[in-house]
């Protein structure tokens, strides 16, 4: 038997009704686009289609000269932007599959923006490594298929090639379990709107939802793969971000060559994506008008993964610092000195209290209840983890052995138009999910609603109610 | 959908799970229900047998993991004779160990998960007959939203009206016989 203590806060307030609860979730998708929808999913497209697409033909066709890299710094937005949006997609894997192996019900009403905002995010990363190889034509060559190229086989050492197959696998299987949960819900947009008469989105929604009709045997298969899917999911998403770090761990460069990275970077990458569902929910709950969904329940847990997980972070930090002087390494030692107060101290110390500081304001109940607040530290751990890629990138490779060809590097142009662009892309992907898809998974949070109030149109019974629990 | 059934429609899933607890004692079998969402423990009354999902998911996943080590091997190792000559495939890096399996661990493992995650959900939508553009059969066009039905093979029970007469005892609001 399941029990929960009163005094817990409710995950779902003012509603008495599961059809309340349909509504609320389809009123977004009836309702005819708002002035400030469209006018945001416009602009979001116009940033996508001219900072990405336009200035990525520009950069195919001119070659990755327009950027700011040297022979020095090789990896510099790039790569930077690409750790940033697969750290990101994290959280939505952490709450849709982790969260549900350990049976935290307050995720049911935020998975399904979390994990399209992980779809959403890998899709922006997966830009990177594309453009970065230069020649983006030959990628084919990182599929391993049998071909006449000679010794050109795909290197399994490398752990670049590691990362196709992770971002790959992580990508797919993260579609698929999103898909898999709204398949349901598209059930009941698809009635909804056979009874409403509106044919062509009964239509539309009705070859999105597979025929399913709620079949109580489905159902019991359905529960059970979706709890596989999770429980590959969360060692999935671990060994995504490891792999990324490895990128970095096992290359000889000091600043890079360090075994702390596979937790400090899953730790980072937990930190940044809860950051991003903070901004993202405290938006759309307030314009979906969600706050019965998303309550400040769910607000303040979520503020609390992020002091642990912000803290972990400046944790590794300074076991980083410590080791490097601990190691004895005299270049590893300069590396971390330089890092701090060489020519990008000021990346590390805005990386160092957007990341560590900063969230140690959500200590104090006012700040985490304070949606402003919120938001706006929100914004400071986004901008925080995307200069901690940038530190660990461009300090550890602008120094290093041979002073003679120590360089520094300058993003030009082309490199921030490509980065605002994967946010145009991010946000139209986004702003078309939450008008278009239903953003709150219904069936799950019906399931939230104890002892329902009997809905209109149904005649009367001989016995409303069981007369015991099971 | 079979045809013939005794379909009762409930509002509330502790009703429905009560009739449900009824129907079961009684020793009448079920044919199915239809929810809105899951309802724990509904599998009691069903006997529905765990799925062996999980079984085809770990099949799934250790036919991965060969294809992965198969594939790694068999290109770096030159461990497979195909008729070839796969020895030039092999890539010397710094004079490491051609067969480092190792550095093997992160593909084998990430193939595993892919074969088992789309092997098992492709397996599911075939025994379950879902596919895009199926046209569901629905006994209420709300069962998907707030009604909670529970059906019985009307062929394989005898005395319909006391059956019914149950039903509608322990809170059906609807009880009725598909044609």
């Amino acid at each position: 038997m399941h029990v929960e203590a009163q005094v817990r806060a409710k995950l779902l307030t003012n509603t008495e009704q599961y059809s309340q609860i349909t509504d609320d979730i389809a009123r977004p998708i009836e309702a005819a686009p708002n002035k400030e929808w469209l006018f945001w999913t416009t602009i979001s497209a116009i940033v996508m289609t001219v900072c990405c697409f336009g200035l990525i033909g520009y950069l195919l066709w001119e070659g990755i000269g327009v950027w700011g890299l040297n022979t020095e710094v090789g990896w510099g937005f790039d790569i930077t932007n690409f750790v940033f949006w697969v750290g990101i997609g994290h959280a939505g894997t952490l709450i849709s599959a982790v969260l549900l192996l350990f049976r935290q019900t307050w995720r049911n009403s935020i998975n399904r923006s979390a994990e399209a905002m992980t779809i959403f995010a890998v899709l922006c990363a997966a830009i990177f490594p594309g453009i970065h190889a230069g020649r983006t034509w030959d990628l084919i060559w990182f599929a391993p298929i049998p071909n006449t190229r000679g010794t050109l086989w795909a290197n399994f050492n490398s752990p670049l090639l590691w990362d196709v197959f992770a971002i790959t696998t992580y990508l797919t299987v993260s579609l698929v379990f999103w898909y898999l949960g709204m398949i349901p819900d598209f059930a009941t947009l698809r009635d909804r709107f056979t009874r409403k008469g509106k044919d062509v989105a009964a239509g539309i929604y009705g070859a999105l939802s597979f025929g399913w009709e709620g079949s109580a045997r489905n159902w019991s298969r359905y529960e059970i793969i979706s709890l596989i899917l999770a429980g590959l999911c969360t060692p999935l998403v671990l060994s995504v971000h490891s792999i990324v770090s490895m990128d970095f761990a096992t290359s000889v460069v000091p600043g890079w060559h360090t075994t702390i990275f596979p937790p400090y970077f899953v730790a980072g990458a937990i930190f940044s994506g809860f950051g991003m569902v903070q901004t993202l929910l405290i938006v759309m709950r307030r314009i979906y008008k969600l706050e019965n969904y998303i309550t400040m329940e769910h607000m303040e847990n979520m503020a609390k993964v992020v002091i642990a997980t912000g803290t972990t972070v400046g944790l590794a930090y300074m076991t980083e610092f410590f080791v490097a002087w601990y190691s004895g390494s005299f270049f590893e030692r300069y590396v971390f000195i330089n890092r701090a107060f060489g020519d990008y101290a000021w990346a590390y110390w805005i990386m160092f209290s957007c990341n560590v500081l900063s969230p140690q304001l959500f200590w104090s109940k006012k700040i985490r209840t304070s949606m402003t607040a919120t938001f706006i530290l929100s914004i400071f751990v986004n901008i925080g983890m995307w200069f901690e890629r940038f530190v660990i990138i461009v300090t550890s490779l602008h120094h290093d052995y041979v002073p003679a060809r120590w360089a520094n590097y300058t993003p030009t142009w082309v490199e921030f138009g490509i980065f605002l662009g994967t946010f145009g892309l991010f946000f139209t992907c986004f702003f078309l999910f939450s008008k278009f898809l239903p953003v709150i998974n219904m069936f799950e949070v019906k399931t939230l609603l104890h002892r329902p109030k009997k809905p209109s149109g149904i005649p009367e019974g001989k016995k409303d109610e069981a007369v015991h629990a099971h | 959908m079979k045809s013939n059934l005794i379909v009762a429609k409930f509002w509330n899933p502790d009703t429905l799970m009560d009739a449900l607890a009824e129907v079961h004692h009684k020793g009448i079998p079920v044919y199915d229900c239809y929810t809105p969402f899951p309802i724990h423990g509904i599998e009691q009354y069903m006997d529905i047998k765990r799925t062996r999902l999980t079984i085809a998911s770990f099949i799934y996943g250790l036919l991965g993991l060969s294809a992965a080590l198969l594939l790694m091997a068999g290109v770096n190792g030159g461990a497979l004779d195909l008729g070839w000559d796969i020895k030039s495939w092999q890539i010397d890096v710094g004079g490491k160990p051609y067969l480092a399996w190792v550095d093997f661990v992160p593909i084998a493992f990430e193939l595993t998960v892919l074969f088992a995650a789309h092997g098992m959900v492709i397996t599911f939508f075939i025994i379950t007959g879902y596919y895009p553009g199926k046209k569901a059969e629905l006994l209420d066009d709300r069962q998907t939203d707030d009604v909670f039905i529970m059906t019985i093979d009307a062929d394989k029970v005898v005395r319909h009206d006391e059956i019914k007469q149950i039903l509608t005892e322990k809170g059906a609001f609807e009880v009725k016989t598909t044609a």
